[in-house]
């Protein structure tokens, strides 16, 4: 919640600083003493991974721009040299792969756990609808950063995702022209990549900023959905959350290191390590992992401009989900018909990730996956458009405890 | 009677085993890779050294003449968790080697043959290619480009393996009223099962330093190690540093969660 | 109570030291490779040698060389040049040390010191003032005073050991470090 500030300097450059720009009160009140709700858990840990992931790739990414070359004949060398020649290159260039993988990992467990537990609802509709912009532009640099290594996956899927733009009537091939500089990906689409790639993350960490901000103004949701009612539902933000993150941080930071040493091509594909050539298509052009559900979104619809609309729609749609969820209760845990559509929301999520990395015409144990692709984009856009305002409207939600401190009313 | 849902079951696998093949006739999907050991594998594998020069040894005798090795330097040959030579071996194995020279004082590339002028490499030279560019290679293998090797392992699905069974798939049969297309070869672990390349290996191909026998087996073995190498030359490096990194965030974690239990348990 | 909770204050003191320090040590571990990678790397380190072939240089010729992304003057001396080096009195010189990086620092600046094989000079073509490449004088095209080079930048004037002689250069041309594999074969760097 924010209140009054409570800091005290004490010392003399402190003193000075604060009556010259208040850093120091503003990492004090935001850092160290804000109120935070003791009940939060390991769902809650994922706010400052992502910011430790975000600060991990930023500077991983400045140390691989003093040696990446950002031209079509020169990229995919720079990239070996720094792979075998430059000194821990392999490390750094690992760091930053998987380490991108890692991030998304780390915002979709924090944006299901936002779902999950209502955070989106008022008053924090707004940090919803930042979290979603920091998403778009997370998906964009992702995007461009895949590029950069002008593998085979890196031209072809940067083809088929600027083609996209082609579908809009009229000036569709205008804006992928545009786009490409060029009459297809080439030398100039990938140097103008590159350089939104460098941009995107401090316009990243600018919304960062104000998604954090916007929190504070109302402070922190928690497990049970429920407001804080007085100090004794919360404790100070330091030591007990920058202890309880720091531990978490730590776990997830072996998690990640398992694999960049042990498995640092799990999440690639072979593709990748050949030279990209135009005249050559690789048999399946898949984006990487952490869009593939919005890939089979986007496949399951049979017509162009519409399979594009739907993926925009699939995004976007997002942000409207404060409105779109009718229910006066935030979280779950009190909510027992909505919990249950929640899973299979994530489940459908999964499989239609699983389905955007098949062939478009695979068959499994005797379904095609296109037709279970699109089951999923049916419950997909149901849950948000259908189930979300209705269910709030008949469900009948559990009694909530008084508050926070009180003995949690048993489930 | 008893004998009909048998000879239903029979006439139905009959049916379904050549409807499968047929099938699978059609669509020429590559056989798995085979399954063979590597020193390299498992998160405390390493390279074999031997195996790598003489690795080293098929590629320099076999492969170069049609595959370059673009990102690999002949410093690299020296390097720790490589094939081990010392810096003067790798000197020498650069100096083996024609690199494409400068203009000479004339200003020209080629000799009074028309062919290009070279001089032996140092070992700041990377691997050369056996051809001047796409077309010549393509004129000299009849249409077909030989692959850089350099990140072979890393570009195909089953890594090492798999190049290890495209060298030791050669000289199958064919299955029944398959036509192997004009200048290419039946091999089932390639993709469509018509491979360009002519079976590059044979016993003997090689004779090995170190006396080992040169058996197909072998050199194919040796070979897709060395391949592994060249494709991930910080591999041992990797793994190495992995355990250390490994062992200290299991340590740290812990120190951490005891802060963390330690702190609140007054809040619980 | 009083004796727990002080127990209890000092185990987690404990614990926030021990977790600063392995922070600390992570924190360590992670910058190094970080700062590590600006050195140079293999590939420039793989260069940082190179073999010159003596054979084609004539008595009184010269060869500039790309060594270390600067260029390397390898000069094959006449007699004249070597009796000139040699009759040149080394405390009167602007700068009396061999700047020689295969000699300690306080060498003096003889011929000798400058060349180890007297017919072969191996210098650092970087005028010691601001570094521009310096012009070599020969019997046609003389350059300076001293039979040796004349950078054009400043004026600076180097004698036919390298050795300045004359203008704001405060060093002698810097010999680098090298060795002959054979007599027509020397390994600089």
């Amino acid at each position: 919640m924010s209140g009054p500030s409570t800091y005290k300097p004490n010392s003399g450059i402190e003193k000075w600083l604060d009556q010259r720009l208040p850093l120091p009160r503003l990492m004090h009140d935001t850092m160290r003493t804000f109120p935070t709700p003791k009940n939060l858990n390991f769902w809650y840990v994922f706010g400052g991974i992502l910011t430790f992931c975000l600060a991990v790739q930023i500077i991983t990414g400045i140390v691989l721009a003093m040696h990446y070359k950002p031209d079509s004949t020169l990229a995919f060398g720079s990239v070996e040299k720094i792979m075998r020649e430059v000194n821990y290159g392999w490390l750094i260039r690992y760091i930053h792969s998987n380490g991108a993988s890692m991030f998304f990992l780390a915002v979709y467990i924090h944006m299901f756990r936002g779902l999950y537990y209502g955070s989106y609802k008022a008053p924090r509709e707004l940090i919803w609808i930042i979290g979603v912009l920091i998403y778009l532009l997370m998906t964009a640099t992702a995007f461009f950063g895949y590029v950069l290594p002008w593998g085979q996956m890196s031209f072809w899927g940067a083809t088929v995702i600027t083609n996209f733009f082609s579908a809009i009537p009229l000036v569709g091939t205008h804006i992928s022209t545009w786009l490409w500089g060029d009459f297809a990906v080439g030398d100039a689409t990938l140097n103008r990549f590159f350089s939104l790639h460098y941009l995107l993350p401090f316009v990243i960490a600018a919304v960062v900023g104000l998604h954090i901000w916007a929190l504070h103004v109302p402070g922190n949701n928690n497990p049970l959905g429920i407001d804080v009612k007085s100090p004794q539902d919360t404790v100070p933000f330091h030591p007990y959350y920058t202890v309880k993150d720091g531990f978490y941080l730590a776990l997830f930071v072996l998690f990640f290191a398992v694999f960049i040493f042990y498995a640092p091509e799990f999440f690639g594909n072979p593709d990748n390590a050949i030279e990209a050539n135009p005249l050559v298509t690789p048999k399946d052009i898949v984006p990487e992992w952490y869009l593939l559900p919005f890939y089979a979104i986007l496949r399951s619809i049979p017509n162009k401009l519409l399979g594009v609309l739907a993926l925009g729609a699939a995004i976007l749609i997002l942000a409207f989900i404060p409105w779109l969820d009718t229910s006066r209760v935030r979280s779950c845990r009190f909510r027992p018909t909505m919990k249950w559509l929640f899973w299979f929301f994530v489940a459908t999520c999964a499989v239609l990730g699983y389905c955007g990395s098949q062939s478009p015409d695979a068959v499994k144990f005797g379904m095609p996956l296109v037709w279970v692709a699109r089951l999923g984009t049916t419950y997909y856009f149901g849950f948000f458009l259908v189930l979300m305002p209705l269910v709030g409207l008949f469900e009948t939600p559990k009694p909530l405890p008084a508050s926070i401190s009180q003995p949690v009313l048993a489930e | 009677m008893t004998h009909l849902p048998l000879r239903l079951a029979l006439g139905l696998s009959l049916a379904l085993g050549s409807a499968s093949a047929v099938m699978a006739q059609e669509t020429r999907d590559p056989l798995p890779p085979k399954s063979v050991d590597f020193s390299f594998e498992g998160p405390f594998g390493t390279y074999d050294r031997a195996s790598l020069q003489r690795g080293f040894q098929v590629y320099k005798e076999v492969c170069s003449a049609c595959h370059v090795l673009q990102h690999v330097a002949f410093h690299n040959l020296d390097e720790a968790g490589g094939p081990g030579f010392t810096e003067a071996q790798a000197k020498g194995i650069a100096a083996g080697f024609k690199i494409p020279a400068e203009p000479n004082d004339k200003g020209e590339t080629t000799d009074d043959k028309g062919e290009r002028l070279t001089r032996p490499g140092i070992i700041a030279d990377y691997f050369p290619n056996p051809f001047p560019n796409e077309n010549a290679a393509r004129t000299a293998n009849n249409g077909k480009l030989p692959p850089d090797l350099s990140m072979i392992v890393k570009a195909r699905q089953g890594g090492a393996h798999y190049v290890y069974s495209i060298l030791t798939g050669f000289h199958q049969t064919p299955p029944k009223g398959y036509a192997v297309v004009k200048d290419t070869y039946y091999n089932p672990y390639f993709d469509g099962w018509n491979i360009g390349m002519p079976p590059p290996l044979q016993a003997d191909s090689v004779t090995y330093s170190d006396g080992t026998k040169a058996t197909v087996d072998q050199e194919a073995h040796d070979v897709a190690t060395f391949l592994a190498w060249a494709s991930e030359p910080k591999m041992e490096e990797r793994k190495q540093m992995g355990f250390s990194v490994i062992i200290f965030l299991v340590a740290f974690s812990g120190v951490l969660f005891a802060a963390k239990k330690k702190l609140w348990a007054d809040v619980h | 109570m009083t004796a727990a909770t002080a127990d209890g204050a000092t185990r987690r003191d404990f614990l926030y030291v021990a977790s600063g320090a392995m922070g600390a040590v992570g924190a360590a571990a992670v910058a190094w490779p970080l700062i590590d990678q600006m050195n140079p790397s293999s590939a420039a380190l793989a260069l940082s040698s190179v073999e010159v072939d003596l054979t084609s240089i004539v008595v009184g010729q010269g060869v500039t060389i790309k060594w270390r992304g600067q260029p390397l003057f390898v000069r094959r001396r006449t007699p004249e040049e070597i009796a000139k080096a040699r009759a040149v009195d080394v405390a009167s010189l602007p700068d009396p040390l061999a700047e020689n990086s295969s000699l300690p620092e306080n060498a003096p600046a003889t011929d000798a010191n400058r060349a180890t094989k007297p017919e072969w000079l191996i210098l650092v073509g970087v005028c010691t003032h601001l570094g521009c490449t310096p012009t070599i004088s020969t019997p046609t095209d003389v350059q300076g005073e001293y039979g040796g080079w004349l950078c054009h930048c400043h004026g600076s004037q180097y004698d036919t050991a390298g050795r300045i002689r004359k203008g704001p250069a405060p060093r002698n041309l810097q010999v680098p470090v090298y060795s002959f594999l054979s007599d027509t074969r020397v390994k600089v760097g």
